[in-house]
């Protein structure tokens, strides 16, 4: 039995050693000076109070949730639609479906960020906000395709043919008892796809507009050109708004994986 | 679901795929997993599937062909790759790139593998416990973790601060390899653990058991029978972590040097700062053509590896 109380602390310190080095920002976004270092003696809330004065970071924010609520959409939309289909497939060119969907999140991200800002460079896309939202909505596919998938796995199909028998259309099926059924499915794959844009950096960082940068670009720019300790306090608001959101997609999609 | 059988075989890339599955099962819900197909049923598929396949090819597919048409379209041609591989300097990074992704890989195994395990014998409470100290970091930006190692690994940062009030020398942890694998491992962590458990979970422990009664002692049972059977979730792991860190690069870029360079923060330079679309484009081809490369060579050593999966394992 010792062999497993070895085993427990070991993976409770991997688990800590997850978690906690990320938790060194909180300390430094209290800093009052102006250095990314953590100060035991004096606090204040100074670069929390920039982050709300300053425009620049506000603009970057609202770019990011404009950003991040469109790619959501557009990829909720799309990723039921193709967890539907998906449904209906079989065999080999099903696989091969699975994976062309899955592939996005195995490219290495750069080539996603170059490859993209080429090709969007030919289409005038580059540098606008419609050509972000695309980008993040298609590579967020597999993140909504997941979950409906995990809901629809679990619907009733008697439903539907019951509801057919009611006299209900294919639409009014769809939006009276196949969608109020799947929901917890579909919300935490919107979720889960407004995380992933809202956090993405690499293609941002070649697909935003330098006059409109998202806020991790920001943040980035800000670590590796200046020393502003405005970018702790913006990772302790992205942080602590990011981790509630993930919670309620993780509880929403048990949920709907469960029942539904 | 998936037998270690076929996991191991055949399409190189869906190994990875499988891992980025295995990942989002986990954090989508632990009972969520690809459809079961129904057969016989009519309706819109081709309708509905057209949408999102048309934009994937667009904003996927049509992008990297871009990268391999733009690569060649210089005045070398095709010998750009011949050029580059000729190169010191790339010969150089592209060796690091490889180097840092194997011990990333190899640092992610040795962590997440105890971890994995873990979690398919800790009680449920536990488990769940576990699961969201894996999952939480897996959702968490990027930026934000690696700009914490900066914080602790910088010259006069947290570790070397409390190193030197123990009046111990300080380490030099940032700007160089170290700093890198260190804040990559940390990141990639969870694509590793994810995969195993996948994997660990199917495997049946009264096999182990067994072993055991047959006369096997309890690390001889372990290293035959449950090692090998563990070998599918190993290979996913690691293709995942390794093709991942092959690309990766914030943390590279926020921890690491332009002197130690990985290809990811070449790619960058020649785009964002020489302006050279054609180096960048041909190195990024060429990170995907070593990538493929890799992944064959794996698929081939997996073949030829003893102990392969018994079909009955879960």
């Amino acid at each position: 039995m010792t062999d497993r109380a070895f085993l427990k602390l070991t993976g409770l310190l991997i688990g800590l050693w997850l978690v906690l080095p990320t938790l060194v920002i909180v300390p430094v976004s209290l800093n009052p000076r102006r250095s990314l270092a953590v100060s035991w003696s004096d606090w204040s809330l100074q670069w929390f109070q920039r982050f709300f004065d300053d425009p620049r970071w506000l603009d970057a924010l609202t770019t990011s949730v404009v950003v991040a609520v469109q790619a959501s959409v557009l990829a909720t939309v799309l990723g039921t639609m193709a967890a539907f289909a998906l449904e209906r497939v079989t065999g080999k060119f099903r696989r091969v479906l699975d994976a062309s969907i899955a592939t996005p999140i195995v490219i290495p991200v750069i080539l996603l960020g170059i490859g993209i800002y080429f090709a969007f460079l030919r289409w005038g896309l580059a540098g606008t906000t419609q050509g972000l939202v695309l980008a993040h909505a298609v590579t967020a596919l597999p993140l909504v395709v997941h979950p409906v998938s995990a809901a629809l796995s679990r619907y009733d199909r008697s439903l539907d043919r019951a509801a057919s028998s009611l006299g209900a259309g294919a639409v009014a099926r769809f939006y009276q008892v196949t969608l109020p059924m799947i929901a917890p499915g579909v919300l935490a794959g919107a979720l889960f796809a407004f995380i992933w844009s809202f956090d993405e950096v690499v293609m941002a960082i070649f697909l935003s507009s330098p006059r409109q940068p998202t806020l991790p670009v920001l943040m980035f720019n800000s670590v590796t050109q200046s020393v502003d300790p405005t970018v702790a306090a913006a990772s302790v608001l992205v942080l602590a708004s990011s981790t509630v959101v993930v919670l309620l997609a993780m509880a929403l999609s048990r949920k709907g994986a469960r029942s539904g | 679901m998936v037998g270690g059988e076929r996991r191991l075989s055949g399409q190189h890339v869906a190994v990875a795929v499988r891992g980025m599955t295995d990942v989002l099962d986990a954090t989508v819900g632990s009972g969520s997993r690809w459809l079961t197909p129904l057969r016989g049923r009519h309706g819109p598929t081709g309708l509905l599937l057209a949408a999102p396949l048309v934009l994937l090819l667009l904003v996927v597919g049509y992008p990297m062909w871009v990268l391999l048409q733009q690569s060649v379209s210089g005045p070398l041609g095709w010998n750009i790759f011949l050029e580059l591989l000729a190169s010191d300097v790339t010969r150089a990074v592209l060796l690091r790139t490889l180097l840092t992704a194997a011990l990333v890989t190899f640092v992610c195994l040795v962590l997440g593998y105890p971890y994995a395990y873990l979690l398919t014998v800790a009680s449920p409470l536990l488990r769940a416990v576990l699961i969201v100290l894996v999952v939480l970091p897996f959702w968490t930006s990027f930026t934000i973790r690696t700009l914490a190692w900066v914080v602790l690994l910088q010259d006069q940062g947290m570790i070397n601060n409390t190193l030197s009030t123990l009046g111990l020398p300080s380490l030099s942890l940032i700007r160089n390899v170290t700093g890198v694998v260190i804040g990559m491992a940390h990141v990639m962590l969870p694509f590793a653990v994810l995969p195993l458990y996948a994997a660990m979970r199917r495997i049946d422990r009264r096999l182990v058991d067994a072993a055991v009664a047959c006369g096997a002692s309890r690390r001889a049972a372990w290293r035959q029978v449950y090692l090998p059977l563990s070998l599918p979730g190993i290979v996913a792991a690691s293709v995942l972590v390794f093709i991942l860190s092959l690309g990766f690069f914030i943390t590279p870029q926020l921890l690491g040097s332009p002197r130690n360079a990985l290809l990811s923060q070449l790619i960058y330079m020649n785009v964002t700062q020489v302006g050279d679309n054609t180096t960048a484009s041909a190195l990024g081809v060429l990170l995907v053509a070593v990538t493929l490369l890799l992944l064959v060579a794996l698929t081939v050593i997996v073949r030829i590896l003893p102990g392969r999966t018994p079909k009955g394992a879960r």
